[in-house]
Parts: C-alpha cells; structure tokens; sequence
C-alpha cells in the first residue's frame, strides 16, 4: 500500500515517543478544503479514486481551518485573497504545515504582476514547495511525502 | 412497500457486485503510471555522439521562456578546453523550476536540440533555493567512453556551432 506500510515496518512498540507522534502525525494529516485555482483541479484529481490520497490518511478535507492540519495552497494567491489566506492559517490549530501547490504558489509563477503575490511565503511559513503548472496529482503525491519526510526529522524540541 | 425494498436491493446488489471489481487505484510510490510520450517534464542538457555538449550558450531558451525560468552565461572556449561546437559555450545553465511551467519552448527555440523536457515530475522542494537546478543537474552523462568536457580537440575540427539540417523544408 502507501506509506502506511512502510512506517509499520519501524516497530512502533520498540520506538521512542518522538518517533510515535511524528508517525502519528503523518497519518493523520488532514488538509483544508481550500482550493485557488487550476492547482486545486489537480489537488482534486490527486483526492479521487484514481491516485486516492486515502492512502496517507488524507481522505478527510476539512472545510474547516480548525480541524485541518495542512494547508494545501493550490492556485494563485491574488492580493485581495491574501489576507483570506492568512486568516485561514492562523485559525488552523498547531501542529500546521503548508504546501505551496504549484508555480505559482511558490513564486508567483507566470504571473508576474501587481494583482498576484510573488510567492505564499511572503504570507504563510512554507514547509515544501511543488513544481508544476499544473503539478500531476503525482506530483503532489511526491509532495506529500517530502513532507512527510520532513515532518518524521522534527524532534521533539521544536514541537508546537 | 415490495417497490421500496426492490429499489434497495437493486442498490445493495450494485454494491456487493462493486467489491469484486479490480480496484482503479494506482498505488503511486511504488507503481508509477507509464507518462505520455509527450509528456514534458524535467530538461535535460543533451550531448553528441562524440561526448561535446549541444548547448553553446546562446540563450535563445532564456528569451523564450515566458516565466523567466532559464539563466544561461556562455563563455568564449579554445580547442584546448573544448566544451561545445562553435566559438562559445554555456558556463552557467540554471533552471529554477519554481517558475518553469514546463511549456515546452525553450524546446522548441533551441537551435541545436540541447535542451530537452523529458519525462521526470517528481519535484518537490523544502527550500526555495534547492529548485534552482545548475549545469551539473541537468546535463546528462558523458554517453561516448573517455570524451569528457572540456577536452582537447584537433584545431580547427569544431568550427561550426550549429550543425547542419539533414532537411531544410523541415
């Protein structure tokens, strides 16, 4: 199957606590029902039975920013929607993570004007960004973990 | 009453008969769906036969694409250092792959087939400054044994930069 599998094979008895939260953490990492444009087609088709995001324990999007544990920002952040975005994020509980879906989630992509922000991390801290235009429902797979990877180094310390 | 419990059994039969069916799902890290032969994903820098790089820097891939995603400097090169045909050669070859969309025209403004977007998707990043793809990344392996780059030529063996069309009308 998935990553599941994989993290079974760690031992969870033997393990130490870091291990066990950060294994739990990435099992359950529920996104936002949040999506901005031509990106979130993608992020759509990634959720469908094809590519079933399931499989990472990610078939809850939660329409809700406080039961959600991960913003996917899928599409371009226009200036007016900025502010929208922020608030979204600074409702979602901790532990959060962001992935910037896409170009122009990451640096503003094509659009390189007044009206679209030049990158989500003027906004929202980034954990992992995606290549793309549109990224494949893969891609973001991949995306997905990267940062899973990322959140499995995080020690105990620097939890929140 | 007798047409309610039809209608639900119809209903639970088709989902009976769906848990037999061979699932759709892809079980992506491990299995990896074939892409389409056009497909357009990470560049990769080509070379000749002879192990000389295609690229001879003359940018034209960085004045098509529409996201400013290609940093190209060339430098002069001498048939003692010999990277490339011609009188230049790409010294610097970045790609930052946060803003390439992967349209495919630095593909096609390439006059000499150098660059190429070939069938790799598999990019995500943790910083910003890791999708900044170098010469190194994107130029492939030496094909022909023992011709790396740069490398010493016959004087005079190389002149021509772009090679010549096998067919004009094409």
């Amino acid at each position: 199957m998935g990553i599941e599998q994989k993290a079974a094979n760690l031992g969870v008895v033997t393990t130490t606590l870091e291990q066990v939260v950060n294994w739990s953490r990435t099992n359950a990492m529920w996104p936002m029902l949040f999506g901005l444009a031509c990106c979130a087609i993608e992020m759509m088709a990634a959720e469908g039975a094809t590519y079933d995001m399931s499989r990472f324990g990610m078939e809850l999007m939660r329409a809700s920013p406080r039961q959600s544990d991960l913003m996917i920002v899928a599409g371009r952040v226009s200036r007016k929607m900025a502010p929208v975005l922020r608030n979204l994020y600074d409702q979602m509980p901790d532990p959060k993570w962001v992935i910037a879906l896409g170009d122009c989630a990451a640096c503003g992509g094509v659009f390189n004007n007044y009206a679209v922000m030049q990158g989500v991390d003027e906004l929202v801290p980034v954990d992992v960004y995606i290549s793309g235009c549109p990224p494949r429902p893969e891609a973001l797979l991949h995306g997905v973990i990267t940062l899973h990877e990322k959140v499995k180094k995080e020690k105990l310390t620097t939890w929140k | 009453m007798a047409n309610g419990v039809y209608e639900m059994m119809r209903g639970l039969w088709q989902t009976f008969r769906s848990a037999w069916t061979k699932p759709v799902t892809i079980q992506y890290p491990e299995v990896k769906r074939q892409v389409s032969k056009r497909y357009r994903g990470r560049h990769a820098l080509k070379r000749y036969a002879n192990g000389l790089e295609k690229c001879i820097g003359c940018s034209l891939c960085a004045a098509a694409c529409p996201a400013d995603a290609i940093f190209v400097e060339a430098s002069e090169q001498t048939d003692e250092n010999r990277y490339s045909p011609g009188e230049r050669y790409a010294s610097t070859y970045e790609i930052n792959y946060l803003r390439c969309i992967f349209c495919g025209l630095c593909e096609d403004a390439c006059p000499t087939e150098a660059i190429v977007l070939e069938d790799n998707y598999e990019l995500s990043f943790e910083t910003r400054e890791s999708a900044i793809y170098t010469k190194d990344m994107l130029l492939d392996a030496v094909s022909a044994p023992n011709q790396p780059t740069p490398r010493k030529v016959k004087p005079g063996s190389f002149n021509r930069s772009v090679p010549e069309m096998k067919d004009p009308v094409d």
